[in-house]
Formats: structure tokens, C-alpha cells, sequence
């Protein structure tokens, strides 16, 4: 079965950047600071393309909701091998509450759209940490999920697929279309070439709205308040083990 | 760092046009030498260090497979053929790795050694020497400067005499960038007698033939990781149609091409000195004196935004150097007055930053060490500071000579 891949592409706060909270504490600060695809999604990215090059699938959509901004992401999905984007326009003042399960309703109905049997999503965002996106857009849709992948091998009407669970892999089979979230030992996403970086440049971006796909996107939750995690106290130097005991029973520790 | 990267130009009776070296294929470009830069290149550094050259091989297959050897390069040997702003995220990254020998091997390959050729070689010449740097299969080194002519290019000694269809080299080249080992050499060599501004050839010359020999591999203070050697040419024999462009004409293009080699030389130094005064702010934070940390101290604060400044200075002008390369301006001027403010920059960043380090920053653990020898070659090669005082006096009008 020749494979349609839905991939989600979601913009976010570069994992180098050193996020700050904003001084009324409704967020994060994300003006002028550098932003770029959820590294678990480039891995899906990179798995979609190389499910293309194999032959096994005919077409990469990649698709981001957000801000206008996540257009530029979405060249970087198109510069790696997808062959064409959607882009979900979500306004700012939305996107600060748009949650997986409006992600998800959003995919679904994308699904269907673009006739996609195969959904590949990161396992998660790094800004919000929220691992739900692709359980969500299974439940949605009714269809079988793979969740945290390590490997993937199309077989017929299904796919062979190795997750990573705690102490070990689990070997299952799941049946297309279904919904998949890469985890970080997938593959090693490619740098995006300046060749491809310039053809991306004409490839085909659809832009609509939650609106045109008839998904509700209003807020499910109000942030109350956001705030810096402790700072770390400064830590000390021991001599010997002896030393290090004495110190934890001081504290009480042991 | 967040200002919008353009510059603006205003051409006399047409409107204005902006330049920008940041749109998100530029970023784009960026993001991959990035990640070439810091995945593959900087855990290398150490050893290549230790070794006294870089992986040729390795770091020229992996900037061409995303393409970053023939950015600007014409199509038809490989290249993209965009426009110089490309250039500009290249440089700037490609400046990031934690070893500046592979900067200056890097943009000697990219920068330096190519534009002669590119304008004015032959068909035969950019394929047998042009397609081959673009594709990462050869690397190029330039050979102007000698033991007797560095500043003064236009007393070299090295000969090529004619010798029916061929020429024949003898001379010896000093402080070649990558000698050791080139596949190439752009060599300038005096081809006839007569005036020192026309009796000279730029000439390609492949580095495996009869007669060329690596006389020594020099010991410098810094950039260990890039080779430079002293190379002796005895009896040389090349094709006359080896020479770039027309006979005799090799000293200008010489000084053409230094305009492309001088701004490569200045935009790599501004992310890599705002990087020294980063991780410097960063050690000072954690580092207590007196009971508090010494980024505590105003004085410290000042000096550091001061260096701060001057680096913005050198992105400014060589973003206007470039500007003008884009456009197709004579570049001389702003692409000398940018090299020479990156040199005095940079010397004063890394002296400074080292400084505030105190006794660490005299160890060799700490990479301010490392930047502190490096950056000192600024200054010098690609022409000294000096000489890009004559050249703008000389633009200003003010220097007769
Ligand atoms: C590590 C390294 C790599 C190099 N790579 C290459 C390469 O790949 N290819 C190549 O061809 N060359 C290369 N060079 C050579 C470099 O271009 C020369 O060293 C430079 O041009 C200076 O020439 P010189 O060393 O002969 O110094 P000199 O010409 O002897 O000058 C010495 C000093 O005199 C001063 N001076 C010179 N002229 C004037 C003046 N008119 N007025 C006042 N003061 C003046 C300057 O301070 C200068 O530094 C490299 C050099 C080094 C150190």
C-alpha cells in the first residue's frame, strides 16, 4: 500500500535558547528569539522522506498550526523532502492556548482532507512537553496508533513497528492507516541542503484556518500563571564519603 | 543580534533598495553550516589540532554535500550562482568552529582562491580546477606571498618562463594556507619581464607535479589546526593555457580577488568574537571576587558592551561590503576598512576577555586561550592592518603613491 504521510510540524523555542518568562507571567518570552522545527518532528520529517525514498510512500504534507511564522518552519519540512505544506493559521492570541486536542481534531480532519493513511507526529514538543497529539488524533480518528518509534517497515497493509518502552522494545503490528510518533532514536534527521533549501522556495503552501476545517479552537484552559523554576543553589565540594554522610544526616537526608 | 540584518543603500535618482542577509533561505543555509559546524567539525578540533592540519576530505565532503562550497559558484561547474548575500550566513557560521585554522583553511578554499577563475578562466581551466573545489574533491590554496614579498606583492621572485606551449616554474612560495595539502594552487608568478604591475600571471597549478616540494610545514602560535607551508618549485611544468585570463594581467586580478578574500576574512569574526564575549559574561557570572561575581562589577559591564559595539561595527561595515558586492560595486574600500576592524577587534576582544579570566584564561583548558592565539593572525595575513591603511589612504586620496 503506497503511503500518504500526513507530517506535523510544530514551531517552537529553539532548544539552545535560554527561555525566559515574561514579567507579568502570562508566558514565555518568544519575541525576537530564535525559533525552529520541534526536533522530534524533524525526525518524523526525516522518517517520512526516507519512507519515500524506499518507495513506499508517493506523498509528504507537512502541516503546522500557528502563527504566520510557522510558514518559514514549514520550508524547513519542505527543504528536508516534503513535497507540499499546509499551514493552519492560528492567531497569536489563540495559539497561546491551542492545546493537542485542537491539534489533534485539526490533523483529523486533514486526514481526510488530503486522503493521508499514515499521520507521523514527534512523540512531543519540546516547549510544552505534552505527548498527547498523537494519542489524541488516534482516538479521533478511530485508528490504530504507534506510539514512541524506533523503527518503522511498511509490510503490506500495515506496518511493523518497534517502540521504545521502559526496559525494553515492543514489537507490534499495526494496521493502515494509523497514527505514529516518533521518539528520538528513529533516525538521525539530514542538514537541508542549499539546493533543496532554493527548491523549497516554489513548492506548493496551502494556508486555512481551524475555521475552514470547521474545528472549534477555543480555549479548554486559562494560564494562571507561568513562573522561572528555582534557581539551583550552589553546591559544595566533599573530600571523602565519610564527609558526604555527615553532610546528609546534617540535612537530614538520610 | 534580533535587528532586522539589512542594509539600505540609496542609489542617486532611483529609490532604495535593501539588501537582506537574513531571509529565511539565508537562515535556512545558516542552520545547516550550523549544525556542520557544531555536529561534525568542532568534536574533531582537538585532534586536528594536535596533528597540525584539518581533515580535508572530511570537512570539504561534509560543507558540499549541503551545498556550501559553490554558493555563489556559477551553475554549470556545480555551483548555485546566487547572489553574495548567500555568502554572508556561510561566513558567519563557518566562523562559529572552536578552531579558527579551519576558518582560514575553509574560506582560502571557498573565497580566496576562486574568483579569478571564476571571472576569467577558461572553460577547460573552471572544469579541470573550479568543478572539482565546488564538488569538495580538490581543495585549493593560494600562492602569493613569498620569503621576500608578503606586504610588497609585486616583488615576488617566482618565475614562469615560457617554454613552447608550456611554462616553466621556478620560485618559492611561503606561509601557503592548506600546502600541505592543496590539490591546487592559484599562483601568482611574473610570466615576462618588464613593469611589476604587468609582467605578472595569475596561474592554476596542480600541486602534484614534478618538482614541487612541501620544503617545511611551519610552526605557528595559533590556528594549529590549519597547515601553512613554505613550497619550493623547480622546473615546474604547466600548460600556458593554465594561465588565468591574459597573460600579464595577473597582478590586478590578484587585487581583485583580495577583495573577496578580505571581506570573507572579516564577516567570519563577528559571531565568533560575540561568542568569546558570551561565554566570557557566562564565566564571569559564576566566578566570585571580593565575595561578588565579577560580572557584578560595572567596570567589567562597560568594557564588555564596549566590545560588544565594535563587533557590530565590523558586521556593519562588511554587511555594506558585501552590499556593494552584491550590486556589482567596487568593493576595495569597504571590504579593507572591514578587515582591518576585524583584526583590531578582535585583538582587543580576546585580549580583553582573556584579561578578565585572570590565571584560567592563561591555561590551556579554556577555549578564551585558544581564540587569543588564533585571532592574532587577523591582522596580519590577507594583508597586514597596515597595508589596509595604505590601501584607504590611497582611496581617501591622501596617500600619493
Ligand atoms: C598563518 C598565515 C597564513 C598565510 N596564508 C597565506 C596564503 O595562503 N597565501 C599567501 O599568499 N600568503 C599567505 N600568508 C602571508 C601573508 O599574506 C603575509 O604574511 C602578509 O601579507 C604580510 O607579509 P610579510 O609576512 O611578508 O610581512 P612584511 O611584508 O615583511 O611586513 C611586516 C610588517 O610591516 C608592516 N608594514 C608592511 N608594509 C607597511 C607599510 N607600507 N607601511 C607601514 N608598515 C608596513 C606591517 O605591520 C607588516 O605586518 C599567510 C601568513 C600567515 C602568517
Amino acid at each position: 500500500m503506497s503511503l500518504r504521510i500526513l507530517v506535523g510540524c510544530k514551531r517552537v523555542i529553539d532548544y539552545a535558547v535560554k527561555v525566559r518568562v515574561k514579567p507579568d507571567h502570562s508566558g514565555v518570552v518568544t519575541q525576537g528569539v530564535k525559533h525552529s522545527l520541534n526536533p522530534f518532528d524533524e525526525i518524523a520529517v526525516e522518517e517520512a522522506v526516507r519512507l519515500k525514498e524506499k518507495k513506499h510512500a508517493s506523498e509528504i504534507i507537512a502541516v503546522s498550526c500557528g502563527p504566520a511564522a510557522c510558514q518559514e518552519t514549514l520550508r524547513t519540512a519542505l527543504a528536508m523532502g516534503a513535497d507540499k505544506a499546509i499551514h493552519v493559521e492560528v492567531s497569536e492570541a489563540e495559539y497561546a492556548t491551542l492545546q493537542p486536542v485542537h491539534v489533534s481534531k485539526i490533523l483529523a480532519k486533514l486526514a481526510e482532507r488530503t486522503q493521508a493513511n499514515l499521520i507521523l507526529v514527534g512523540k512531543q514538543a519540546i516547549d510544552d512537553d505534552l505527548n498527547q497529539t498523537a494519542q489524541m488524533t488516534a482516538g479521533v480518528l478511530d485508528w490504530p496508533q504507534g506510539t514512541f518509534v524506533s523503527q518503522v517497515e511498511p509490510e503490506g497493509d500495515s506496518l511493523k513497528i518497534v517502540r521504545e518502552v521502559d526496559g525494553g522494545l515492543e514489537h507490534i503490528k499495526v494496521k493502515l492507516p494509523a497514527v505514529v510518533s516518533a521518539d528520538l532514536r528513529l533516525n538521525e534527521p539530514r542538514y537541508a541542503t542549499l539546493p533543496n533549501i532554493m527548491k523549497a522556495k516554489k513548492k506548493p503552501m496551502e494556508k486555512l484556518s481551524a475555521k475552514d476545517l470547521g474545528v472549534d479552537i477555543a480555549a479548554r484552559i486559562k494560564v494562571v500563571n507561568v513562573a522561572e523554576p528555582p534557581v539551583r543553589e550552589a553546591g559544595a565540594k566533599v573530600e571523602n564519603v565519610d564527609e558526604l554522610l555527615g553532610k546528609l544526616k546534617d540535612l537530614g537526608r538520610i | 543580534m534580533f535587528l532586522s540584518r539589512c542594509v539600505r543603500r540609496i542609489h542617486p535618482g532611483t529609490s532604495c533598495r535593501w539588501v537582506s542577509f537574513n531571509t529565511n533561505e539565508h537562515e535556512q543555509l545558516r542552520e545547516s553550516v550550523r549544525k556542520v559546524v557544531t555536529n561534525d567539525i568542532n568534536p574533531c578540533i582537538e585532534e586536528w589540532e594536535a596533528k597540525g592540519r584539518f581533515d580535508k576530505k572530511f570537512v570539504l565532503k561534509k560543507l558540499a554535500e549541503i551545498g556550501a562550497l559553490g554558493i555563489t559558484k556559477p551553475t554549470e561547474y556545480g555551483g548555485l550562482g546566487l547572489d553574495y548575500s548567500y555568502n554572508v550566513p556561510f561566513l558567519e557560521e563557518i566562523g562559529m568552529c572552536r578552531g579558527a585554522g579551519v576558518v582560514t583553511g575553509v574560506t582560502v578554499h571557498t573565497d580566496m582562491c576562486c574568483p579569478a577563475l571564476i571571472r576569467f578562466g577558461t572553460e577547460e581551466l573552471k572544469q579541470q580546477f573550479l568543478a572539482p573545489s565546488i564538488s569538495g574533491e580538490f581543495l585549493g590554496c593560494v600562492g602569493v606571498s613569498e620569503p621576500d614579498a608578503g606586504s610588497d606583492v609585486a616583488s615576488i621572485r617566482t618565475t614562469a618562463k615560457r617554454d613552447g606551449d608550456d611554462l616553466i616554474i621556478n620560485g618559492t612560495k611561503m606561509w601557503i594556507t592548506n600546502g600541505t595539502q592543496a590539490d591546487w594552487m592559484c599562483m601568482l608568478a611574473n610570466t615576462r619581464e618588464g613593469k611589476a604591475h604587468k609582467n605578472k600571471s595569475l596561474i592554476c597549478v596542480p600541486m602534484n607535479l614534478k618538482g614541487i616540494t612541501v620544503a617545511k610545514k611551519i610552526q605557528k602560535i595559533g590556528q594549529h589546526c590549519s597547515d601553512t607551508a613554505q613550497i619550493f618549485f623547480e622546473n615546474v611544468r604547466v600548460p600556458a593555457s593554465n594561465i588565468i585570463g591574459e597573460e600579464g594581467q595577473g597582478f590586478m586580478y590578484q587585487m581583485m580577488q583580495f577583495q573577496e578574500e578580505r571581506l570573507a576574512a572579516a564577516l567570519a569574526i563577528p559571531n565568533q568574537l560575540d561568542k568569546v564575549i558570551e561565554e566570557t559574561a557566562e564565566y564571569l557570572a559564576t566566578r566570585k571576587v571580593f565575595k561578588t561575581p565579577l560580572l557584578d562589577k560595572q567596570y567589567i559591564q562597560f568594557k564588555l558592551a564596549e566590545l560588544k559595539t565594535e563587533v557590530e561595527a565590523i558586521r556593519s561595515i562588511s554587511y555594506r561590503g558585501a552590499q556593494q558586492i552584491v550590486e556589482g560595486e567596487d568593493a576595495t574600500m569597504l571590504a579593507s576598512m572591514a578587515k582591518l576592524k576585524a583584526g583590531r577587534v578582535a585583538r582587543d576582544v580576546v585580549d580583553t576577555c582573556l584579561q578578565f579570566h585572570g590565571g584560567m584564561g592563561y591555561t590551556e583548558e579554556m577555549w578564551i586561550s585558544k581564540a587569543w592565539r588564533d585571532c592574532r593572525l587577523i591582522s596580519i595575513a590577507g594583508g597586514a592592518d597596515e597595508i589596509m591603511l595604505y590601501i584607504i589612504s590611497k582611496y581617501m586620496g591622501i596617500c600619493k603613491d
